[in-house]
């Protein structure tokens, strides 16, 4: 008689779980060691960098740019990705196969390619400007490369595949009867995207919007590249004093601080849409 | 049409239209950019020439970023490979499974994709300093297994989850060991999920920035922070034509795992 060598199902989880910990958990928790000491040679213990850190009024500053670039970056790619998103909704099967194309090719492509992108178009000879000029919209070349606003247009065409990917995968599992039954009731359009779309969707906005702001607000290249030195964002924090300057310690607050903010961020997200779902039902 | 309809129609058509500008203005711009006569970075291209392309193949011109293109794809085959091995076994595990260790396992599996990759590299460089390791290619595929794993783990999940458990019941009923069951029950059906799963992870490291900002050294350049630097120290064409390439590459990829496993679908779902 063999012996059946049979495998506990759950143990296969085992080989990643640890990898994770080893590769993953150790070094966050190191992260958090590491800030917990005075000196740049790490040697001794205290809470020195935490203190210089939040004292300084430069650093809120940082962490407010920091977070109101994320929100702005949520509201600029719903403002035009829920549109989107609409278009896909009345769209026939074929043509949601081309948008869904169309929102997964640029998520594909490298994020330096894409920011390298933006230097053309928002350039001082760039797409922007010459059209602007062209059509005498404005007597001098605008300057939009090194401006917040500039980084946001930026960030919208980085970050929409982000928003768009679970506000889609939502959106096709929606049952078309219910708008329907919506406009066979009478309600204008603008009534069925409030009263029935909006609030079915709100999960997949919810996540996308999560999502968006996560990486918006870590998205190192991009904001160095387009926001230059004049702009300032936790994550160029965290580069120049690891890789610069080579203070670990204030480094790692600055990384904490970071991973905080973007944590009360996404739980102030989720916070929203179960109020908001609240609200709809 | 009633007036509020029409307004709706102008509202979400304009909107709608400005996002796929948005969306996929970018990439046809730097494609076009690449072919330009000139000699810096203007849109319209200033006429059409192959020669930023000519100058990034020249071996001698361009060793560097050869150098570091090489590293990238090297990196991203061994993640990839070592990111789908370790997705797939845990999403087996994971499976019709439920309850909060479960429920625990698998936020903290796919946490690295909301947490800021950015401290974690810092976190990754810190950890391999202390344990004396010099920058090597190996670390950087370490750290970029950890960050695309949860790619590749949910879209074999979600083919797990499509896996009736009858089949799995019938097979072991007929005698077949866990193992026979696996492999051919199993695997044939969640096949298509892990191959898409593989593509993401791949091009997910081959994308990486946080990661390799940190492991990087010297002597393992990798190729997006290479292009970060030509575009920092001066605006080099050639990284046009590197986009152009890297554009060319994916969507050539895309094309056929379209075909070959409905990659857009099962990103989607």
């Amino acid at each position: 008689m063999t012996v059946r060598v049979r495998p506990a199902e759950w143990q296969l989880a085992l080989p990643l779980a640890l990898a994770y910990a080893a590769f993953f958990l150790v070094p966050l928790l190191l992260l958090i060691g590491v800030s917990a000491f005075d000196d740049e040679k790490i040697t001794t213990l205290g809470f020195a960098q935490w203190r210089k850190f939040l004292a300084d009024p430069f650093t809120w500053k940082v962490i407010v740019d920091t977070v109101k670039l994320g929100c702005l970056t949520v509201a600029a790619t719903t403002l035009v990705g829920y549109p989107v998103a609409l278009v896909y909704l009345g769209a026939g099967a074929g043509w949601q196969r081309v948008i869904l194309f169309v929102v997964i090719l640029p998520l594909l492509t490298s994020v330096v390619v894409r920011t390298f992108a933006w230097i053309v178009i928002l350039g001082h000879e760039g797409v922007v400007n010459q059209t602007l000029l062209w059509l005498g919209l404005a007597p001098a070349p605008l300057r939009l490369l090194q401006t917040e606003p500039g980084l946001v247009i930026a960030l919208t065409q980085i970050e929409m595949p982000l928003l768009l990917l679970p506000l889609l995968s939502v959106m096709s599992r929606m049952d078309p009867s219910l708008r329907d039954a919506s406009a066979a009731l009478g309600a204008s359009k603008w009534r069925t995207l409030v009263r029935v779309t909006l609030p079915l969707s709100l999960p997949g906005l919810v996540a996308g919007c999560m999502l968006v702001f996560a990486s918006s607000t870590t998205a190192f290249i991009s904001q160095f590249v387009i926001g230059g030195n004049r702009l300032v964002y936790l994550p160029l924090l965290i580069w120049q004093q690891s890789l610069v300057v080579y203070n670990w310690p204030l480094a790692s607050v600055a990384a904490l601080t970071l991973l905080v903010s973007v944590g009360l961020g996404v739980a102030a997200i989720a916070a929203l849409g179960r109020r908001g779902r609240a609200y709809a039902v | 049409m009633r007036a509020k309809d029409l307004s709706y129609a102008v509202v979400v058509g304009l909107l709608a239209g400005l996002g796929f500008l948005i969306l996929v203005g970018p990439v046809v711009i730097v494609l076009l950019t690449s072919f330009t006569q000139g000699r810096s970075i203007r849109f319209p291209p200033t006429g059409l020439s192959l020669q930023w392309y000519q100058l990034l193949f020249d071996s001698v011109h361009s060793s560097q970023i050869h150098r570091a293109a090489l590293n990238s794809l090297e990196v991203a085959v061994v993640a990839m490979v070592g990111a789908t091995v370790l997705a797939t076994l845990a999403s087996v595990a994971l499976a019709r499974r439920s309850g909060t260790w479960v429920r625990a396992l698998d936020t903290f599996f796919m946490s690295p994709l909301i947490l800021p990759m950015l401290a974690f590299g810092l976190a990754a460089l810190m950890y391999f300093t202390f344990m004396g390791f010099r920058p090597s290619l190996a670390l950087i595929a370490i750290g970029h297994v950890v960050v695309v794993a949860p790619l590749a783990l949910r879209t074999t999940s979600a083919s797990m989850s499509q896996l009736d458990p009858a089949l799995l019941e019938s097979s072991a009923s007929l005698g077949a060991s866990w193992f026979y069951t696996f492999r051919r029950v199993t695997l044939p059906v969640i096949a298509p999920g892990i191959a898409a799963g593989a593509f993401l992870a791949f091009v997910g490291s081959l994308d990486n920035v946080p990661i390799s900002l940190f492991l990087a050294g010297p002597r393992s350049d990798m190729l997006p922070i290479r292009m970060w630097g030509m575009m920092e120290s001066m605006l080099d064409v050639r990284v046009a034509a590197v986009s152009g390439v890297l554009i060319a590459t994916v969507l050539v990829l895309m094309l056929v795992m379209e075909r070959v496993v409905g990659l857009t679908r099962r990103l989607r779902d």
